[in-house]
């Protein structure tokens, strides 16, 4: 699939929705305007694939559960989700952000809602790396007398 | 992809595919009945009650070969974003969708192996009517005989030769549905 | 053979009545709660996950609670689930070499790009039992270190190049998938991964363990064990491109494995391949010891009669919830069967009676 330039924001807010504490989502947008729900979050699972040797031909892992929402504002701005998990209503919001992000509202909606949740993906990924990178092992090299 | 490739689908998908896959069940059962396939909307060309049929048989899973009018790219959209069916050539496919004089020549659809014969295509064929007149079907599931207006004779009897292998068939018309497995017995009215 | 066995309705209502009091246990105790098993019986559900085949650690930890801590009915439990989605679709493979890392270690080399990282491992406990875990206590917290982003490549690229090591040629051949046709020999490499992934660990173990005591000819070393998140991405059709729909938590082990060369093939080392789901790392390491010693075909080695070397022993048996489902159902009546055995068993006595006492 050929990807367009505003294709990769999307891709972008859909990825950290997708991976967002359904909680804090719920606590950054509680109210959702009207939608006309064009599929009904529904739970499914995705076939997650890995690759024989990490680089070589594809096999099947084991699935995910997934959930995923369509739907259509009262503007026209249609919105999808897919997201990790079995929370229905996450979906929802989460296409409800899509589509608000195709619309006039974009701008509020990134600082209210995607803003926050960039910081905090952000500083969960730092401090587990950090975490990781103080249990990384320093190797003292020692100079042997054959070296002189 | 289009608006409308998004809408047109069950409005209750469990209950509704549930009483869809009834009717499909019914009809394939008992040959030469009518039932009727409401509730779903696809677009043009393609009839509620072919699309009710897709949206309860297929899925990621089953190829489906579209023929003629029906293979335009808002049916073809329809059809990926309901059931994520994957698009095939004729001979690959487990569903075939058109009207009877696009989905020749016949001989092109998968009619199964001796030992999986469950293994061949199904025809959702189009047609612009669909009523219990004309040809006399005899067989399982039909006490004595039945009537049902097949857009032609030959085809069927000569599918019926092959049984246990061969195609099975579903005929849809707006918002009827009929159906013709390949163990019946198809003769002029 | 199974018999409609009528009656017993009441008892089994009680037996399940009294199964959900033994679960809850004393009642005094405090009830164990879905967020508990999760996040501190987190290698348990990793488990579940694995053999289960499907990533839900919520639905993971429900089902160890069901199960009361027995596994492998919290696998049947997670199966039986499965069943039930819809499948929406397949993802893109995942790309390890981008993964998050918590824990990274190679036994093959010391020094390499991105360090020895332990993560939180057992490796260095001196397994003595902890008694200060009886009692609560406050929350540990680990310590932290600035960490500069680096990138983390894959061991085995190393080696490639040198061209020592077998290459793992890239490939977009859509796998065969054995949950959606049914399992047949012989099966490619793709497929054995699928199976081994979701077998279960014990028997994976065992069979890993008999090739390195001389069950095959693997000799392994720990190329790379990496644990971390990889993001998961997807195709959607309404929209045109793919999107990460999530993020999974996975052990990869590559293991090299040393090679003289074969009539076919010239010396390198080759390759052992595991992936699982969750932090699982003996399942991972034990899955590359056998995903090698199945390889012995295509490689040119020789098949010395080895269970792990054979496809139809492996695949066949791998599976605990196939096995326990057979084995567990001999406990069923077989009333009828049982008593066609006990009238010959009787017939053959009564006719070797009759030929003693004619002998007589």
């Amino acid at each position: 699939m050929t990807e367009r330039p505003e294709d990769l924001a999307r891709k972008g807010w859909m990825s950290l929705l997708a991976k967002a504490p359904p909680a804090r989502l719920a606590a950054l947008l509680p109210d959702l305007p009207e939608t006309a729900l064009l599929r009904p979050a529904e739970v499914g699972s995705v076939m997650v694939r890995g690759r024989v040797g990490g680089t070589g031909a594809p096999f099947n892992l084991g699935e995910m559960t997934v959930t995923r929402c369509s739907l259509r504002l009262d503007c026209g701005a249609v919105g999808h989700a897919y997201v990790q998990g079995r929370d229905k209503d996450h979906a929802r919001r989460a296409a409800v952000v899509d589509a608000l992000m195709q619309t006039p509202e974009a701008a509020r909606v990134e600082a209210q809602v995607l803003h926050p949740l960039r910081l905090e993906a952000e500083a969960r990924r730092t401090t587990r790396a950090a975490k990781a990178a103080a249990t990384k092992v320093e190797f003292f090299t020692m100079v042997r007398g054959g070296d002189q | 992809m289009t608006p409308e490739a998004l809408t047109g689908g069950f409005t209750n998908a469990a209950t509704d595919a549930a009483i869809a896959f009834r009717a499909a069940l019914e009809a394939m059962a008992r040959p030469g009945t009518l039932h009727r396939m409401a509730g779903v909307t696809p677009p043009a060309p393609l009839s509620p009650a072919a699309g009710a049929l897709l949206l309860t048989l297929t899925d990621t899973t089953t190829p489906v070969h579209l023929a003629g009018a029906v293979d335009c790219p808002a049916v073809r959209d329809w059809i990926t974003f309901h059931t994520g069916a994957p698009f095939a050539p004729a001979d690959q496919a487990d569903f075939a969708v058109g009207g009877w004089a696009a989905l020749q020549p016949l001989t092109r659809f998968r009619i199964g192996q001796p030992d999986y014969p469950d293994r061949s295509t199904t025809l959702i064929v189009e047609l612009p009517a669909l009523s219990t007149t004309g040809a006399t079907l005899r067989g399982p599931g039909i006490r004595d005989t039945a009537q049902l207006s097949l857009p032609e004779i030959a085809a069927f009897r000569a599918n019926r030769a092959l049984f246990p292998l061969g195609f099975d068939c579903y005929f849809t018309s707006g918002d009827t549905l009929a159906a013709l497995p390949r163990s019946t017995l198809v003769e002029e009215a | 053979m199974y018999v409609a066995v009528k009656g017993g309705e009441r008892a089994i209502d009680n037996a399940h009545a009294w199964l959900a009091e033994e679960r809850r246990g004393d009642p005094s105790v405090a009830e164990l709660t879905l967020p508990q098993i999760r996040e501190q019986l987190k290698l348990a559900v990793n488990r579940v996950m694995a053999e289960g085949s499907l990533y839900d650690p919520d639905l993971a930890a429900l089902a160890i609670k069901q199960s009361r801590g027995d596994l492998i009915e919290a696998i049947f439990l997670i199966r039986a689930y499965r069943t039930t989605l819809p499948r929406l679709g397949a993802s893109q493979p995942v790309e390890t070499a981008a993964m998050a890392v918590d824990r990274r270690v190679s036994a093959t080399f010391k020094d390499l790009p991105g360090g020895q990282v332990l993560g939180p491992t057992f490796d260095y406990t001196h397994r003595l039992l902890d008694f200060k875990l009886a009692a609560e206590g406050e929350a540990p917290l680990a310590p932290q270190v600035p960490a500069r982003p680096e990138p983390v490549p894959h061991v085995t690229s190393l080696l490639d190049r040198d061209g020592l090591i077998e290459a793992a040629p890239r490939d977009d051949t859509p796998p065969p998938d054995l949950t959606r046709e049914p399992l047949e020999l012989p099966a490619n490499r793709p497929l054995r991964l699928q199976a081994i992934t979701r077998g279960d660990e014990g028997f994976i173990l065992s069979l890993a363990y008999s090739t390195q005591r001389g069950y095959g000819r693997t000799h392994a070393f720990v190329g790379e064990l990496r644990i971390g998140r990889v993001p998961v991405e997807m195709e959607i059709p309404e929209l045109g491109f793919s999107i990460e729909i999530g993020e999974v938590e996975l052990t990869e082990c590559e293991t090299v494995n040393q090679f003289k060369g074969s009539k076919t093939e010239p010396p390198q080392f080759t390759r052992g391949y595991g992936l699982t789901f969750g932090q699982t790392e003996r399942k991972a390491i034990a899955m590359s010891l056998v995903d090698r010693a199945l390889r012995w075909q295509e490689l040119g080695e020789d098949f010395t009669g080895a269970p792990a070397q054979d496809e139809e022993f492996v695949l066949s048996h791998c599976d605990n919830i196939q096995a326990t489902g057979f084995l567990e159902h001999i406990k069923l009546p077989h009333y009828v069967d049982f008593q066609s055995e006990l009238e010959l068993v009787r017939r053959l006595r009564a006719e070797a009676m009759q030929m003693q006492e004619a002998a007589e």
